[in-house]
């Protein structure tokens, strides 16, 4: 009898992570110096939704996303990131993992001596497309994010929007399920800004599930999108068409 | 691994190289100098042992027999010496040979004037032996046997090149030893210095999905081409100098020529070059996998 709910309660399981696009259950991370920085985290994100992650430094956001991306293991509690139990993902497993994310960071993190073509292609190499898929893959992609004429300038040669648009290519061109933006918009002035959100939120139309990590109020109380609020390790707030939370 | 991702792995590693011109310029002629000194101190050992063995091979023990031997006995004693595991060879010197020889050496053509070869009793054989330490066993065992008048060693340049043959090999032992030390702890830090350079793109490829061997490869390629870029300098120049300090040395040392017997580059390069190359690729190939390892966790 006991067999039989466990393997029921197997079942309801692995129903509710293929429903979910990450799931964390409990999740808890201190390091080995200083308090925790994540402490009973519960969140639930299903396909294709469009997320907003607010909160102060310090908040935790910044563990969640390393935690996310395996750079971390949680010191207690279970991640799902698409089906995967990040947690107990073997060393030599994380590169494949990591396919399953397209990563956009503040400081753009471009390869600086290679030009905008070769930046997007190195995606594709990773994962071994064939050289003659990546010259049709790459032009289409670059002309989505707005850079089809500028494929041969290097990085310096642009500017933080046109570097940004290059590392949200790159981060698109193997069409992950989920994209992870960690302050996208941290170095960006405010119409640029926008093009980058106004590109997101494209990107979410065709079924990408896209979680945002931002400071930028304007941005998050304008799209009426569902924002998680994270404080000192916790999350505080999670609304539906949410706004972001003054600190007082 | 496709085809087209084993080129660009190969490309890749070439262009770093002249991406980071001056760190692999660094790298190559820290690799260049330990090699450098490594090849020119192999020169030297290997002809220092050239010239000892030659000296060696030239060391022989001169037996003359009694007076009244029968020829019979003569061979037998020859047959007895040559079974002697310390013996490389025996030469039978009859006293028309010796007196032939010691003719031609010092009297030419004063020599008219001997009707009767002097040298009568002279018979002798020349004992050459394998190894110069054994003289003295075979010398004790020669005096006892019969028919045996007396025993001609060289006792002092047995000796002498026993102690330099064992010299030259505690002194090779440890310069290699130090040279290898310096040249690990240079060229690690040359390594680290380039890798902390690129530390930034190791992690941005880590982030994007790249597995370890696919980072790793460009770097490794790139090592083992500094490598052997390293090891074939100082093999040139090695090349190139070797024939003119021997040709210096014959000139200003030449009352040393006799004994100086220096061996001819080409003898010298069937083993240093394969060894060099071998030690420039393997020192390329530790050094990047190694380092770059340091860097992948992330």
């Amino acid at each position: 009898m006991k067999t039989k709910e466990n393997k029921r309660r197997i079942h309801k399981k692995n129903r509710a992570v293929s429903e979910q696009m990450i799931m964390l259950e409990d999740v808890s991370k201190s390091y080995s110096t200083g308090a925790p920085a994540l402490s009973g985290v519960n969140l639930q994100i299903k396909k294709g939704e469009f997320v907003f992650i607010v909160g102060d430094s310090g908040s935790g956001k910044s563990t969640l996303i390393k935690l996310l991306l395996r750079e971390l293991t949680p010191t207690s509690g279970q991640i799902y990131v698409n089906g995967y139990d990040v947690g107990r993902l073997k060393r030599r497993k994380v590169p494949k993992f990591r396919r399953n994310i397209g990563v956009v960071f503040q400081d753009f993190r471009l390869l600086k001596d290679w030009n905008v073509y070769e930046n997007v292609a190195f995606a594709q190499r990773i994962i071994q497309v064939p050289t003659r898929e990546i010259r049709k893959n790459v032009p289409s992609i670059l002309s989505t994010v707005g850079l089809a004429g500028k494929y041969k300038a290097k990085p310096r040669q642009l500017s933080g929007g046109e570097q940004q648009r290059v590392a949200l290519a790159r981060a698109l061109v193997n069409q992950p399920p989920i994209l992870l933006a960690d302050e996208p918009t941290g170095n960006l002035d405010p119409k640029n800004s926008w093009d980058i959100m106004k590109l997101l939120e494209e990107i979410n139309t065709t079924g990408t599930t896209v979680l945002v990590v931002t400071h930028n109020r304007e941005i998050v109380n304008a799209m009426q999108k569902r924002v998680i609020t994270m404080k000192k390790g916790v999350i505080v707030s999670d609304e539906e068409k949410g706004g972001y939370i003054d600190e007082d | 691994m496709r085809i087209s991702t084993f080129f660009y792995t190969l490309k890749q590693g070439f262009v770093s190289i002249f991406k980071n011109k001056w760190f692999s310029l660094a790298s190559v002629a820290t690799i260049s100098a330990c090699l450098f000194l490594f090849g020119l101190f192999y020169a030297i050992l290997v002809n220092f042992q050239h010239i000892v063995k030659t000296a060696e091979e030239g060391v022989s023990v001169t037996v003359f027999f009694e007076e009244g031997i029968t020829d019979d006995r003569i061979a037998e004693i020859g047959e007895m010496i040559q079974k002697r595991v310390e013996v490389s060879k025996v030469n039978y010197v009859s006293a028309d040979d010796a007196w032939d020889s010691f003719k031609e050496e010092y009297l030419g053509e004063y020599s008219d004037g001997f009707t009767e070869n002097p040298l009568a009793d002279s018979a002798n054989y020349e004992i050459y032996l394998k190894d110069v330490s054994m003289q003295g066993d075979l010398v004790t065992y020669l005096e006892s046997v019969e028919g045996i008048r007396q025993v001609n060693k060289s006792e002092i340049t047995a000796n002498t090149l026993s102690g330099v043959n064992a010299l030259i090999g505690y002194v090779s032992v440890g310069i290699i030893g130090i040279l290898l030390a310096v040249s690990v702890f240079l060229i690690s830090n040359t390594v680290t210095i380039g890798i902390s350079v690129r530390k930034e793109e190791i992690a941005i490829m880590k982030y994007i999905g790249a597995t370890d061997f696919f980072v790793r490869s460009p770097f490794v390629i790139e090592g083992i081409l500094i490598g052997l870029l390293g090891s074939l300098l100082p093999l040139g120049i090695i090349y190139v100098i070797y024939n003119r300090v021997v040709e210096y040395v014959m000139v200003k040392f030449q009352v040393l020529t006799t004994l100086l017997n220096f061996m001819p580059v080409e003898t010298i390069f069937q083993t240093l070059v394969p060894v060099s190359m071998a030690l420039g690729v393997g020192i390329g190939f530790i050094g990047s996998f190694i380092t770059v390892r340091k860097h992948l966790r992330v």
